[in-house]
């Protein structure tokens, strides 16, 4: 499983930095990271991200495509469970842990740290 | 004296001429050294992630959450290198191969809030942690709410 995670997560980096290195110059890791999370989730509710996963593992989970493609699939699961207020609950719902972690984990770690250089 | 022996300063090149050498003081185009280093690095750091996954699994975890939790402890290690200045090092060796994982999400997430600590702890620290997190979770959840709508319309 680690191979198969190298090579599409590679993949998807190489995406990234095609995005980067052949459109307008004003595209930032900020824009970078809107694209592939909005990506990610058109892709997930079309349904052709989820065979990425079955394939890569990890290496389609850890770029934030993944995180994108966990919001769509929450809110259409919530959907089938609850209804319309699924829509609102199921995104944020499937990606609390990764959204917990990071503003916590980002808390911490701007508190404890000063920029080097 | 000498200076009256020197030729006139004459731009005698054909525009032809002209963009050869344009061309050849041009930095060399970068991008398949940018591709293969954004490959290599963000193959890198899945590898990892998938390496946690499999430890979480042997440890007893159902895989949905071992994946979950590979993403939070990710996001951990990507905030801590932040800290230590060593995740800035990746970057400029790794392009998008260190910006696309969520590494770099935790990345964007400390560096603005660490740089501008010193605008006190509400505007400083609290408002930059979403410089850029803040873009992605809108755009993010937002499509994740049409989806779903899109989705309890077509049900």
């Amino acid at each position: 499983m680690i191979i198969p995670a190298f090579i599409v997560g590679g993949l998807i980096c190489v995406m990234g930095q095609l995005l980067m290195d052949l459109t307008a110059p004003n595209i930032t890791p900020a824009h970078v990271l809107v694209s592939f999370v909005t990506g990610g989730a058109i892709l997930g509710a079309l349904g052709w991200y989820e065979p990425l996963i079955k394939i890569g593992g990890a290496g389609a989970t850890i770029p934030l495509s993944g995180f994108g493609y966990s919001l769509s699939k929450g809110a259409m699961e919530a959907v089938g469970e609850r209804g319309l207020l699924g829509a609102l609950s199921g995104g944020v719902e499937a990606t609390a842990v990764g959204i917990a972690a990071a503003v916590f984990f980002g808390y911490l770690m701007s508190m404890l740290f000063n920029p080097k250089g | 004296m000498e200076n009256k022996s020197m030729r006139q300063p004459t731009i005698v090149v054909t525009p032809e001429e002209y963009k050869a050498l344009t061309k050849q003081y041009t930095p060399k185009p970068t991008i398949v050294k940018n591709v293969v280093r954004a490959f290599i690095v963000g193959g890198i750091i899945c590898s990892i992630g998938q390496v946690i996954i499999n430890s979480y699994v042997i440890l007893g975890m159902p895989q949905l959450e071992a994946s979950a939790a590979a993403t939070a402890t990710m996001i951990f290690i990507g905030a801590f290198l932040t800290g230590l200045g060593i995740y800035d090092k990746i970057g400029k060796f790794g392009g998008a191969g260190s910006i696309v994982p969520v590494t770099g999400f935790a990345n964007s997430i400390v560096s603005p809030a660490m740089e501008f600590k010193r605008e006190g702890y509400v505007l400083g620290v609290g408002a930059k942690l979403f410089t850029v997190a803040g873009p992605v979770m809108v755009y993010g959840i937002s499509t994740s709410i049409v989806v779903g709508i899109i989705f309890f319309l077509l049900h």
